[in-house]
């Protein structure tokens, strides 16, 4: 077995970090969603799109978005890239791609993602994946945080920026209003191309494939939104590569959620375990300070038992020599009495 | 402070109260502009670039800065280093007044601030790593006022209830440092979403890692800075332990420092090895990570070992200065800099000169804030009635 260098310190890595984030239960666990049963979606064949904007203008009326400056009949306006806007739910955008006489058109709007980002980081769970396939939002909860804008992988929701008190996050609802009541979402009613063809999920993924093999000189063989973020219940069929018309096709097949799952797993460790990894800190240190201190009371203790043993011999010998010492100078002082009374005698 | 105070003459032109005088006259004026006109009106934020310097300096870069109160009262309270004692007091202030200001700044970002506490009292969208953070920046403000509160209580006198706050802090440590874990971590996990925006160089599974690392080496040079700018400023209101605790602090500090950066700079090469991005140093943005990970993360880890080595305080705290302003860099790198790198250069974001002078504000009201409490209330000193008791 041969282990590239690149190989090992990937291991490394994950084996010193791996343990506190790395990749969640969740990921590793045997659920995988795909999507309500019977959910609605639509099918863009970007192949039939004429760039007409005629779903811009149904969309725009059917949602009382503001009417542009310029009217949804005025072509000029595909000179440039557009994106959603807060007046905008959908855009239609010109592609000139290499190869190709015509331009290609593409249809912009929500995804309606399957597993949405936006819904898993919303703190107020303003968003919801319902059960139409829709991906709703509720503006009366939003606190106007934005971070579904920074997590949409697809640069979706828009946000009203030049409402001072009550901005909105404004994005494409699918017509979740018109779809329960058993309508077409407006976009898809207005197209005079049936670029736009609403269904069954399961049944557009049929479609799409029938399409695909029919006709394989027609379309590149790949179902945009099938898998890209774990699934979209807007999908699309194209004729050039998706990354040619402004499509990203580096958004892998994970589901938005599953990024952000393994950290949130780390959160009830760290509150299980912390505490007590650091009250035993805590208690290392209260320790090392005990045991020291005792140490340092004993050393002073046996030092200053040697001290008084020392103390008391020097005190004896010091009292002997001191007896010693007087009862010398006594002998003395008697011998010299003696000798001089034996003079004195003499 | 000025001469004229000196000879009893006072005057409210000190240099000090003209400048933040000056700087929260236009604040205000700017905060009555985004209040009635909205964000379109003071800030350069689009639909592509929803988040800017209020998010990316304020929020991210404040929380980072504001860590030196966990890192502190942990190395007190947790590893017996009972000779940083004069350090808690206002690292914790520091740090209070930091989330204090994030919490302020947000209301500024936000679209309707007064729903703030709604993820907790009307829906949890538990999902949310930003869920996870306002949870525990909440509840960590709490436990920082709480832990602050032995010094309002002693400048006003009350005995008991001071007693019952210096009781609780033990507990209020460990609740901080798991807290501070968690949210410190879970501010580099907001970005786990989108690998499809962040540049990979700075995108990692290991971003909640890095942040935390850095956040314990943020707060330890932040200590270090702090102090330096208090013994300039404020020296006279210092007492003889805080003066003489002060070089064992900035070594401490800086030793501990240089090992934590130390450590980071292992992960983050390993964070290159895991996404095996090793061929993106030789593009721009690489010379750019580069000049992060090298410039502000390996060269003061050096320069923090040199600098205790020769116990050269001076190269230390410049050090300590040099660490901070890495830690801005990798916090704008990450929210805004390497956020959009995809984006053709007429949509990047850069901050509109309102929105930068409403952070400016902001900072400078954590400065005029502090400048009060340490002028009235025992920071730098014990106060009289409570010494000996530790």
């Amino acid at each position: 077995m041969s282990i590239s260098r690149r190989k090992f310190l990937k291991w490394i890595g994950a084996a010193g970090l791996g343990s506190t984030i790395g990749k969640s239960a969740l990921a590793a666990s045997t659920k995988h969603f795909e999507g309500y049963p019977e959910s609605f979606g639509v099918l863009h064949d970007i192949t039939r799109c004429v760039g007409c904007r005629s779903c811009e203008a149904a969309c725009a009326k059917v949602n009382e978005l503001p009417l542009p400056d310029k009217p949804f009949t005025d072509l000029s306006v595909l000179q440039e890239k557009r994106r959603t806007t807060e007046t905008a739910y959908t855009v239609v955008n010109k592609y000139e791609v290499a190869g190709k006489k015509a331009p290609v058109f593409v249809k912009k709007q929500c995804n309606h993602c399957l597993e949405p980002a936006c819904a898993s980081v919303c703190f107020v769970r303003a968003f919801k994946k319902t059960e139409t396939g829709a991906v709703t939002y509720d503006a009366s909860v939003c606190v106007g945080c934005r971070y579904c804008m920074i997590a949409c992988p697809f640069e979706i929701p828009a946000y009203e920026y030049n409402e001072a008190l009550t901005p909105r996050i404004m994005k494409c609802t699918m017509c979740y209003p018109r779809v329960i009541k058993g309508q077409l979402p407006a976009c898809v009613e207005a197209c005079p191309t049936e670029a736009l063809t609403f269904g069954k999920r399961v049944d557009l993924i049929n479609i799409a494939r029938e399409r695909i093999r029919k006709y394989p000189d027609r379309y590149i063989d790949h179902i945009y939104g099938e898998t890209e973020m774990g699934g979209t219940s807007w999908m699309y069929i194209s004729g050039v590569p998706f990354s040619e018309i402004g499509m990203r096709e580096d958004l892998g097949v994970t589901p938005a959620p599953k990024l952000t799952s393994g950290a949130l797993s780390a959160v009830p460790v760290v509150v299980g375990l912390w505490p007590v990894f650091l009250m035993g800190l805590f208690a290392i240190s209260k320790r090392k300070e005990i045991v020291s201190r005792q140490e340092l009371e004993e050393t002073v203790r046996s030092v200053s038992d040697k001290a008084n043993v020392k103390l008391a011999d020097a005190l004896a010998r010091a009292r002997k020599e001191k007896e010693a010492a007087v009862e010398k100078e006594v002998k003395k002082a008697l011998e010299k009495a003696a000798q001089s009374r034996s003079k004195e005698d003499i | 402070m000025s001469d004229k105070a000196a000879i009893g003459v006072k005057t409210w032109f000190t240099p000090f109260n003209v400048v933040s005088g000056f700087i929260i006259i236009v604040g205000i004026v700017l905060s009555i502009l985004r209040f009635t006109m909205g964000l379109g009106a003071v800030t350069n934020l689009s639909n592509d670039n929803p988040w800017g310097l209020w998010i990316g300096f304020d929020l991210f870069v404040g929380v980072a800065l504001a860590a030196g109160g966990y890192v502190t009262s942990a190395a007190v309270y947790l590893l017996g280093m009972k000779k940083y004692h004069s350090a808690v007091r206002p690292a914790v202030l520091t740090g209070f007044i930091g989330y204090a200001l994030v919490v302020f700044a947000l209301t500024y970002d936000v679209g309707r601030p007064w729903r703030l506490p709604y993820p907790f009292l009307i829906q949890q969208g538990t999902t949310s790593l930003l869920f996870e953070v306002a949870g525990c920046v909440a509840l960590y403000l709490t436990v920082l006022f709480l832990e602050f509160m032995p010094a309002p209580l002693e400048w006003l006198g009350l005995k008991k209830v001071r007693e019952l706050a210096v009781r609780l802090t033990l507990a209020l440590t460990v609740v901080g440092v798991v807290l501070s874990t968690l949210h410190q971590s879970s501010l580099g996990a907001i970005f786990l979403i989108a690998p499809s925006k962040l540049h990979p160089l700075w995108y990692s599974p290991y971003l909640p890692v890095f942040f935390f690392i850095s956040s314990i080496a943020a707060g330890l040079s932040m200590v270090i800075f702090e102090s330096t700018l208090s013994h300039h400023y404020f020296a006279d209101k210092m007492d003889e332990t805080h003066l003489n605790e002060n070089e064992g602090v900035t070594l401490g500090f800086g030793k501990a420092a240089s090992f934590v950066l130390a450590g980071y700079f292992m992960i983050k090469v390993m964070g290159i090895a895991g996404g095996d991005n090793w061929r993106l140093l030789g593009t721009s943005y690489g010379l750019w990570f580069l000049v992060e990970l090298l410039g502000f993360v390996a060269l003061p880890s050096f320069l923090y070992a040199v600098g205790v080595r020769n116990r050269d305080l001076k190269l230390i705290k410049w050090t300590a200065v040099w660490t901070v302003l890495g830690i801005v860099v990798n916090r704008l790198n990450v929210t805004l800099i390497a956020f959009n790198w995809q984006l053709p250069s007429d949509q990047r974001y850069f901050p509109h000169w309102m929105e930068i002078a409403t952070s400016v504000f902001i900072v400078t009201i954590g400065i005029v804030v502090f400048r009060f409490i340490v002028t009235k209330m025992p920071i730098f000193y014990e106060h009289s009635d409570y010494k000996d008791i530790h």
